[in-house]
């Protein structure tokens, strides 16, 4: 039998140890990353919400600061899983050598990608919870229906995880990931509605709006946060389940071949 | 564990090429070869994370790689370069790893004051791992590969850039761990590490064996018995005209000149006669086999 890197991934529970233990790393410097990844974006949320949402009416019935919390919460879960992805994840494949040392075990590559991803998404699940908890707080929203930003945290994590893994499989060193911030997050904010409509761009960048992930989460993230059940939520779903596992499957092919070395 | 046939490629170049091994339960092997001779690779290969082009593979009775999974359960592996978590301490390590393993929290704990024990590192349990010296953290290896009570332990280069003191311990460990029972495949170019440690070697150059078999069997398969190293500025010019007489082989490198011989009183009386030349008589040893088999020049 041949292993082929194109196979399918083999999922099992053996992800669960390696979870616990970047969990364990976490908690050791839970502060500084709570402070980084969470308190940033709701920084950023307040400043723009009350000081630029002085001056600007009413957006699709919401306030404009309610607008933006609707994209912060997407926005700073794709940022978390996105560093983790990138930066943190490179750190244990390559600098640390962590995956190296899990493979002499009985844990496969498959089995680490997962973990990766998951854990990435773990991160964002905290992320969004930390938005959310600043919405409910400062009643921006009183729809139980924020309770669905809960698992489309994760959802988004997983999404972004997944494509961020990719850059990692392919990643020379630390300062590869400069483009993809540049050339693909970076847009990405601008493109998907964060900071106002997307019915606001030219068409064809409306074109290019629609086909991205961060559109797709803000859609569904925004109506909820009104109180709306998501038009076509189904759909939104599909896509960023899309992304998450082809994300995961290319990534873990590259990968399979960079290891494999 | 055995190998039969074992190929491997890297971007046209062959690494491992037609390779055959077998190494016995409860046997400490060690595979010897300059950098580049394909050891690494071999390791590898044989825990199953990377796939051979050709040939057949076993370990502890499992197919690799297809069983690769089911074999590692039962290995231990310390790794050339350091990958332990830098982030946690001494028992936080072992413990972590252990999970790898499919090992609750209660069994791993119940193994940890004896793998501290083994590792000399109980005061240092609760040490984080950036604190540690070179010497701890082999050994913190060391442990960290027997939190499984494997079976069969990979060591690849165990005691590259560690002090007499550290050597002398990771040595006296690994006897230790061979006499309960364990077996043992270790990769070195250290021949005195070799030449203590090894039941049986094989020499490995451009990924094949040329040579397998006890140190002494080695020594005496390939070599003659004794070994008159001549020094000093005199020494080339001297084996020029004279060292062909009295020695049945000789190699100059640099100032230095080997002569290998069944007899080597001839040489010596030869020698006693020229106090411009200092020499020094000794019994050929695995360094000698091995630079024989693999040649003087520098592998880089």
């Amino acid at each position: 039998m041949k292993m082929n890197i194109f196979a399918l991934p083999r999922f099992s529970l053996r992800f669960v140890p390696i979870w616990r233990r970047n969990f364990m790393v976490w908690k050791k410097m839970a502060g500084s990353s709570i402070l980084g990844h969470l308190a940033d974006p709701v920084i950023y949320m307040l400043g723009l919400g009350y000081g630029l949402g002085g001056m600007l009416p009413e957006i699709g019935g919401m306030s404009y600061i309610a607008f933006l919390a609707a994209g912060t919460v997407c926005y700073s879960t794709m940022n978390s899983a996105s560093f983790e992805a990138l930066y943190s994840g490179f750190a244990r494949m390559h600098e640390q050598r962590t995956w190296e040392a899990i493979l002499n075990t009985p844990i496969t590559l498959d089995d680490i990608v997962f973990s990766e991803i998951v854990w990435a998404a773990s991160k964002s699940l905290l992320s969004g919870l930390a938005v959310l908890a600043v919405i409910w707080l400062l009643g921006l929203s009183h729809s139980p229906l924020t309770l669905w930003l809960i698992p489309l945290s994760l959802l988004v994590g997983l999404c972004f995880a997944s494509l961020g893994l990719i850059m990692t499989a392919i990643a020379p060193g630390y300062d590869f990931f400069m483009y993809y911030f540049t050339l693909v997050i970076t847009p990405m904010v601008l493109l998907c509605g964060v900071f106002f409509p997307v019915d606001q761009l030219p068409p064809l960048l409306q074109t290019v709006s629609a086909i991205l992930p961060l559109t797709h989460a803000i859609n569904l993230a925004r109506p909820l946060l009104n109180d709306v059940i998501p038009p076509q939520f189904l759909w939104h779903i599909i896509v960023l389940l899309g992304y998450a596992l082809l994300g995961f499957y290319v990534s873990l092919v590259l990968f399979r071949k960079r290891l494999s070395q | 564990m055995s190998a039969r046939n074992l190929r491997k490629c890297y971007g046209g170049q062959t690494v491992v090429d037609g390779l055959n091994l077998s190494i016995r339960r409860g046997e400490c092997f060690g595979l010897l070869g300059p950098n580049g001779a394909g050891k690494t690779t071999t390791l590898r290969l044989l825990l199953g994370l990377i796939e051979p082009d050709a040939g057949e593979l076993q370990l502890l009775d499992h197919a690799v790689p297809e069983e690769a999974r089911g074999a590692r359960l039962r290995v231990g592996v310390v790794p050339q370069m350091d990958n332990l978590d830098p982030d946690f301490t001494v028992a936080e390590n072992l413990l972590v790893y252990g999970r790898y393993f499919g090992m609750s929290d209660k069994a791993i704990e119940a193994r940890l004051p004896e793998l501290l024990e083994f590792a000399n590192l109980t005061h240092k349990r609760d040490a984080k791992v950036p604190t540690l010296s070179g010497g701890m953290k082999r050994r913190l290896t060391l442990a960290r590969a027997l939190v499984n009570d494997p079976e069969v332990i990979f060591l690849d280069e165990p005691t590259t850039g560690l002090d007499p003191q550290a050597r002398h311990l990771i040595w006296q460990r690994l006897r230790e761990l061979n006499a309960r029972g364990k077996t043992l495949l270790l990769t070195t170019h250290f021949m005195d590490e070799a030449e203590r440690l090894c039941h049986r070697l094989a020499v490995m150059d451009n990924g094949h064996i040329i040579s397998e078999g006890s140190p002494r069997e080695l020594i005496e398969r390939n070599i003659e018995p004794q070994v008159v190293e001549v020094f000093g500025e005199h020494a080339a010019a001297w084996a020029q005209s004279h060292a062909a007489q009295h020695a049945q082989r000789f190699e100059v490198s640099g100032e230095s000149v080997f002569c290998y011989v069944q007899d080597a009183q001839p040489l010596l009386r030869e020698l006693q006669q020229r106090p411009q030349l200092r020499y020094l008589h000794r019994p050929a040893n695995l360094e000698d086999v091995f630079l024989k088999l693999t040649g003087r020049e520098m592998r880089e």
